[in-house]
């Protein structure tokens, strides 16, 4: 157990992090390349200003039409997307480890707290799944891949759940908490968490066509 | 899954009669190295699939939410697949990804103020129509246009005296009217070139009559073109042939820098307005028009806050105003509309939603370039819109573009509605000082 454990904190990590960083500097490399290449218009308008104007108006929630159309996903997506993020980056434990592996240190989250965050998580995850089930348009438009989303960005939280709580085997659930965090990692380039590395730019694009060519919001 | 709602087009039938999944991969495979980018991977690979799109479209909402109309439910059943097979088709599944493409988006862009990711399924269905096209499975209807587009340069197939003609025949007309007025032909130097869709000519010369009126009573130094470019619709651009759209284009641009005038008007049309800011211009390799071009709405505007056109006196019964997504969505004119309406109206009722975020008629994006045989789609694929103008509880609605006013009249017709539909410039005209007159 201990070896399997030394093995998953240790090289694995520093591969999964490699594939994560690598592999979406690639994607994004290959993708302007391939923009520059053959959507010349679209790069010719992008604009900075627009751009950024369009990503700041969608991140306050309720703000877009969007969003206000859609209450239950605005709040779920919201708070997802904010606890996903920070949770990981701020909770202690992890900071411990970089400290000892890297010495870089901040201030973390008290553990009360990431752990009503993981929830949140975790309950967002079974709000969209339960989305994808009952509610016709979405569950139409459903696909494998989503559903390996959904469990990729399910399952560390989940597992850090359980392994924090002492429930299965705490080295065992760390073991597999550290997988599932891993395969996250090593998930975001090539699945449908890309939306992680390309939504920035698609909106960016959005905004500036509206606001550059449209002359009109795009939110 | 099966399709239940095919419509019988003689256009489409005839093409995929012609096709095999061979050819299809062949061609699929030639448009999307060729034609396509990282913009629609990245746009195909970011859609997390959330359906918070669906709401936005005038379709789903009519049909009691169906999935199937939902914007990104549409990309499914059509661009989704053609990645997924990598082109690999039967063509029967063709017909309907063409029937989808072509007749049950209207390009309106209203779900981009719905997708928190910012993904166009107005650009995804026109590659979808690309390829419909380099298929060769096309509506009849509108490939008729666009074969009108090749052969006349306009979409009518009226002959070039046929055009003069009819300017003179108005000219004509209005001269028992306006003693002196004219309609210059081919003036070099003028302030102003203006140009109609074709349909003007051919079935609502009126309209021609009335900015004669108007441009004669402000006193505009203008002229209109003898030579083909004088069309400035476009609906090459919706059935995908591109080649035809920018020659179109090209040549509308050049009648005018050929007669050297120093700006463009373009009557009350949205989709000829945006052929000539977002894709004709595009395809040209143009970052914007290389010639200034003002749509009729500004125009009037300009004409009425400059005091060249007084109105003698407003329509008092509640008026409502139709905003047309090439317009107000497409190039921000939503303030322009509002003006010009408030200086002939007392009581504007607005409808909701309204301004960038409209419902779309329905006729647009080439739908009601497709003809009869998607007449229906267009009517019970719109109830939205019937809903929203009944709201109002108006009798009289503003239209400042030609399909929507096409698209509204059979709206209109189906729900009963028993609205009165106006441009503009007919307003202009019935309520402006005619000292002469
Ligand atoms: S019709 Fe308009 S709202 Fe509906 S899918 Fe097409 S572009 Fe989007
Ligand atoms: S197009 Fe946008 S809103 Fe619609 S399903 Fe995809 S990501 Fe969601
Ligand atoms: S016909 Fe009118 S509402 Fe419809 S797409 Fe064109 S401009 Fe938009």
């Amino acid at each position: 157990m201990n070896a399997i454990y030394d093995f998953v904190s240790g090289p694995l990590c520093w591969i999964a992090f490699i594939v994560f960083i690598g592999g979406s500097a690639w994607r994004l490399y290959s993708m302007y390349n391939e923009a520059k290449k053959k959507d010349v218009n679209s790069l010719a308008y992008m604009d900075k200003h627009y751009a950024l104007r369009s990503i700041l108006n969608w991140l306050i929630p309720f703000r877009a039409l969007g969003w206000k159309e859609n209450p239950g996903m605005t709040v779920a997506t919201f708070l997802f997307h904010i606890c996903l993020i920070l949770t990981p980056l701020f909770l202690l434990g992890h900071i411990v480890l970089l400290e000892q592996n890297l010495g870089i240190s901040y201030p973390a989250l008290p553990d009360g707290l990431a752990d009503f965050m993981t929830i949140i998580v975790i309950a967002a995850c079974v709000y969209f799944y339960w989305r994808r089930k009952s509610q016709p348009d979405v569950k139409f438009l459903t696909t494998r891949k989503d559903w390996f989303a959904l469990c990729v960005a399910f399952l560390p939280f989940f597992t850090g759940f359980l392994a924090y709580h002492g429930i299965g085997g705490d080295k065992f659930m760390t073991i597999l908490h550290i997988l599932a965090g891993e395969l996250m990692l090593v998930a975001i380039p090539f699945t449908r968490l890309s939306h992680m590395i390309f939504g920035l730019f698609s909106r960016a694009y959005m905004g500036s066509e509206f606001g550059g060519i449209r002359r009109v919001q795009d939110w | 899954m099966k399709f239940d709602r095919k419509v019988e087009d003689a256009g489409l039938m005839r093409g995929v009669a012609a096709l095999t999944p061979d050819k299809i991969e062949k061609t699929i495979k030639a448009v999307l190295d060729g034609e396509t980018g990282a913009k629609l991977k990245m746009y195909a690979e970011t859609c997390v699939r959330c359906g918070m799109c669906s709401q936005a479209c005038h379709f789903y909402v009519s049909h009691d939410n169906d999935p199937t109309y939902s914007p990104a439910g549409k990309v499914h059943q059509t661009m989704s697949r053609i990645l997924e097979t990598k082109g690999r088709l039967d063509p029967e599944e063709i017909y309907k990804i063409a029937q989808i493409a072509y007749t049950e988006c209207n390009l309106c862009k209203r779900c981009v103020h719905y997708c928190p990711l910012g993904i166009d399924t107005g650009y995804i269905m026109l590659v979808v129509r690309r390829i419909c096209y380099k298929l060769g499975v096309v509506p009849q209807y509108i490939h008729d246009t666009t074969n009108s587009h090749s052969a006349t340069y306009n979409q009518m197939w009226i002959k070039d005296d046929e055009w003069v003609d009819s300017l003179q025949w108005q000219e004509d007309e209005a001269r028992d009217e306006f003693p002196d007025l004219r309609i210059p032909v081919d003036k070099e130097g003028a302030e102003i070139m203006y140009s109609v869709i074709a349909p003007e000519p051919k079935f609502r010369t009126h309209l021609i009559y009335q900015a004669a009126a108007i441009m004669h009573q402000a006193g505009v130094d203008w002229t209109m073109p003898s030579s083909p470019g004088w069309d400035n619709s476009d609906l090459a651009m919706f059935s995908g042939d591109n080649e035809i759209m920018g020659r179109n284009k090209r040549r509308h641009f050049e009648c005018a820098m050929d007669l050297k005038a120093k700006r463009i008007v373009m009557g009350e049309c949205g989709h000829a307005f945006r052929s000539i800011y977002d894709m004709g211009n595009r395809w040209l390799g143009w970052k914007m028009y290389p010639i200034e071009v003002v749509h009729a709405v500004e125009f009037y505007w300009e004409l009425i806050s400059s005091g060249k056109i007084k109105i003698k006196e407003k329509i008092k019964e509640p008026v409502t105003i139709q905003d047309p997504c090439n317009i107000i969505r497409g190039r921000g004119l939503y303030e322009a509309s509002r003006k010009v309406a408030a200086a002939l109206c007392e009581n504007i009722v607005e409808m909701t939603p309204n301004g960038v975020h409209n419902y779309c008629c329905a006729a647009g994006g080439g739908i009601i370039n497709c003809g009869p045989p998607f007449k229906n789609t267009r009517t019970t694929g719109n109830r939205a819109k019937a809903d929203q103008i009944k709201a109002t509880g108006v009798k009289l609605c503003i239209v400042p573009c030609h399909n929507c006013h096409g698209g509204l009249e059979d709206i209109n017709h189906y729900y009963k509605l028993g609205i009165e539909m106006k441009f503009f410039g007919d307003l202009i005209y019935q309520l402006m000082e005619k000292p002469e007159a």
